[in-house]
């Protein structure tokens, strides 16, 4: 009873959770008022967009997931690092810009799209497309002399860790 | 030293260390020469470049006032949307000017999104439109 209650008051508790923690961001203060009107924010906002969210994805693992966000914050330190030297000190001539094609092992469409933005924001590459079913990534390198490592890289190290965190 | 200091310091160091990068990315949209080498250089600056500088005012507040970690929720939404503009500019690209023959074949399905266009709708190859001058 209590649980199912729970339930229908709080449908997506994570996003709770997390326009709780958004909105005392944006007041910019930690007081008991702010906590409590961000509770009533993120108990009515899940409850009237509900209907947008046919399947709601699986609560993520919260370790894995913690561990993948250092990942991406330390490869895009390294990125950048990377990508300004060849800006800086290669010749356009001698880059080796190249399309990548990705299959995907992924399935759910939440995991696909942190894929995307986590391949968009590290090491010289841009997500640029999906293929029509949503099987395959096209991302595009900006200088790859081996365009094979840049697919096998971004399966090993991402796509693998994403897909133990969802699915 | 005092601790006033090194956290002063530490702030000068972030900044500048943001601006090198927003300064790299923004030569690199001049020095690179085409269309799809130019996008990566804004969209590593956009994230470490703004990124240190936010952090730079966290570390500031926190040194001077209570401390204020809003900056961090301007990085979040950052980060969420960066990838999604880049995407969009390398979408319309796709669709003017590559033909399929440029693109590796998807390795599971038929064809790419961008690209899945009825023939007559299918804008690479198009001239550009002159834009017209000013009324």
């Amino acid at each position: 009873m209590v649980s199912h209650l729970f339930r229908r008051l709080f449908p997506h508790p994570l996003l709770t959770l997390l326009l709780v923690i958004v909105w005392c961001l944006l007041i910019n203060g930690l007081s008991l008022g702010t906590v409590v009107f961000g509770l009533i924010l993120g108990t009515v906002i899940p409850i009237v967009t509900a209907a947008y969210w046919p399947d709601r994805p699986r609560a993520p693992r919260p370790l894995l997931l913690a561990e993948y966000v250092l990942i991406v914050l330390w490869d895009i330190i390294v990125a950048n690092v990377v990508v300004a030297a060849i800006v800086l000190f290669k010749r356009n001539a001698d880059m080796r810009p190249c399309w990548v094609a990705i299959p995907l092992d992924l399935r759910s469409p939440e995991a696909i799209t942190i894929l995307a933005g986590t391949i968009t924001l590290t090491p010289g590459t841009v997500s640029a497309d999906v293929s029509d079913k949503g099987h395959a990534l096209l991302v595009h390198a900006l200088d790859a002399p081996d365009p094979d490592a840049v697919r096998d890289e971004i399966k090993q190290r991402y796509e693998r860790r994403l897909k133990e965190i969802f699915e | 030293m005092t601790l006033e200091t090194v956290i002063e310091g530490l702030v000068a160091l972030t900044i500048v260390i943001g601006a090198i990068f927003t300064l790299v990315g923004s030569y690199g949209l001049v020095k690179l020469d085409t269309p799809m080498p130019r996008l990566h250089a804004p969209t590593k600056a956009g994230t470490l470049g703004v990124g240190a500088m936010l952090i730079a005012s966290i570390l500031f507040h926190f040194a001077t006032d209570g401390g204020s970690l809003h900056e961090l929720l301007i990085m979040a939404f950052l980060f969420v949307t960066a990838p999604i503009s880049a995407h969009f500019v390398a979408k319309v690209h796709i669709h003017r000017e590559h033909t399929a023959q440029e693109l590796p074949d998807p390795p599971l399905d038929n064809v790419w999104a961008t690209r899945d266009v009825a023939p007559d709708e299918d804008m690479a190859g198009d001239q550009v439109p002159e834009p017209s001058g000013g009324r």
